[in-house]
């Protein structure tokens, strides 16, 4: 049976990790390899790597973080943060990333998701989307943007750009449904209202998504109790559950994670 | 006798991420040449054939470089070959994914998951073990590799499936014969049960 993936999102900035992991003594913490080293030994099921910085000048600097890890550590290895374009894919691809990770890129260029899922397969090209919950005065109505996916009067969530500082106009379930059709291979969705609350994933938009597409649906923002994984496995539908600073600052491990989803029937990898 | 340091092929045709493969392999004790020029491979010991991506274009890429009769040639002399993921499918005789013939080295198709799967099938699944194959041993059955693929293989002959895994019917995950081992999942992705495979398949190869 497939087993439901457990994955630590870890920041780079300029090759280093901020808010590397506080609890355990490492040599250093800031360090991406040592950090992918103690999370695969924890029992991460794959690790992602987020380019903070993303800017082009560090492309390089990150080509070396990838390269680097995926030396050591033979799980498989997502890389985001200011993919542009196919060349961007191409050389994190070679440096050793198993997948990228695209998001403002998609906004401004739909057509980057068929031209890459066509060039290097779905399999490596993962959709992240930051999705917020609309209120009635943040409503962004844009008709340059096409019907199959602008926010209409049912719209529930909206698409954030830019690391989430503008809106779209774009509604997160049609634009799921639309990534997925195109060839996403994955959708990397993060509840911008959850992000940071440790109050537990946004249920109602997982269940909303996963019941609109066919691809593996991983859930980001909000994991604080050892539950709140469960619940976006159970009730979510998540296929894989993300999270950044429960684990960095050591609130439970992988491994109590897994131990719990276990107790509660979930299909995990055992890894201890 | 190979040996102590065998000389392990990696076929390049632009089908994916080779780096983790190369890594694996020489972490026990492997030199690697990654190559996509017959006289490389020939004058390898063993050959891994990896691969991820499109059927066709990959088939393409194979015959541009008359890779595809190298390939049966070296499987037929008994050269030790690893092929993974896309590099086991592309042994069968044809794929629903595409039009190009296949290589033809183990009868059967190889076949699209049903609707109502998510696919691709990505994650970590099982293993059941049908065949004892050094390649294979130390690892216990139903331990978890890492599979990412939407096309299993579906074999004629089930003598030949070492491994099968369940999505929603039972498929195969690892077929061998002769000096040929191939897995679906991605032994280089997968932990450490992958990288065992890895070190039994270089003592297999030095056994030879």
């Amino acid at each position: 049976m497939l087993t439901k993936r457990i994955i630590p999102c870890l920041d780079v900035d300029q090759g280093r990790v901020v808010k590397g992991i506080s609890f355990v003594n490492l040599r250093d913490a800031g360090d991406p390899v040592e950090l992918a080293r103690f999370y695969d030994q924890e029992g991460a099921d794959e690790l992602v790597f987020l380019d903070i910085t993303a800017s082009s000048d560090n492309r390089n600097i990150m080509e070396n973080v990838v390269k680097s890890v995926s030396e050591e550590v033979f799980i498989p290895l997502t890389v985001g943060g200011g993919i542009r374009n196919k060349e961007d894919i191409r050389l994190m691809l070679e440096s050793g990333a198993d997948k990228v990770s695209l998001n403002s890129a998609v906004l401004s260029n739909p057509d980057i998701i068929y031209q890459s899922a066509d060039f290097f397969g779905s399999q490596c090209i993962v959709c992240a989307i930051d999705a917020k919950r609309i209120s009635d005065t943040s409503v962004t109505f844009n008709d340059q943007i096409s019907e199959e996916y602008s926010i209409d009067s049912s719209t529930e969530w909206e698409v954030y750009s830019h690391g989430g500082r503008k809106p779209t106009g774009i509604d997160v379930v049609k634009w799921s449904k639309y990534v997925a059709q195109m060839g996403a291979g994955e959708i990397l969705l993060t509840s911008m209202d959850r992000d940071g609350q440790e109050s537990g994933y946004d249920i109602q938009l997982l269940k909303d998504v996963s019941n609109q597409i066919s691809i593996p649906l991983i859930a980001s923002g909000g994991a604080g109790k050892i539950e709140h994984f469960k619940q976006a496995i159970e009730h979510g539908k998540a296929d894989a559950v993300l999270a950044a600073s429960t684990f960095h600052f050591g609130t439970f491990s992988i491994n109590q994670v897994k131990q719990y989803l276990q107790d509660h029937h979930i299909p995990i990898r055992k890894t201890y | 006798m190979i040996k102590e340091k065998p000389l392990i092929g990696v076929v390049d045709y632009q089908a994916g991420n080779l780096r983790s493969v190369q890594k694996a392999l020489e972490k026990f004790g492997a030199q690697v040449v990654i190559s996509s020029e017959k006289q490389h491979l020939l004058n390898a010991d063993a050959i891994v054939f990896p691969g991820q991506g499109a059927c066709d274009a990959s088939m393409q890429n194979l015959k541009k470089k008359s890779l595809d009769e190298l390939l049966i040639r070296l499987i037929n002399d008994q050269v030790p070959f690893l092929g993974v993921c896309l590099g086991l499918q592309l042994l069968l005789e044809n794929s629903e994914e595409g039009i190009e013939d296949c290589l033809g080295v183990i009868q059967g198709n190889v076949k699209k998951f049903s609707p109502g799967l998510k696919i691709p099938h990505m994650g970590w699944n099982q293993v059941e073990w049908k065949i004892d194959h050094p390649v294979f041993k130390n690892i216990p059955n139903y331990q978890n590799f890492y599979f990412v693929h939407s096309y299993y293989a579906d074999l004629v002959d089930e003598s030949l499936i070492a491994g099968v895994t369940q999505y929603g019917h039972k498929f195969s995950s690892a077929v061998c014969f002769d000096n040929v081992i191939a897995t679906q999942f991605h032994p280089e992705k997968s932990g450490s049960w992958g990288l065992q495979i890895y070190n039994n398949f270089i003592e297999f190869v030095i056994g030879v």
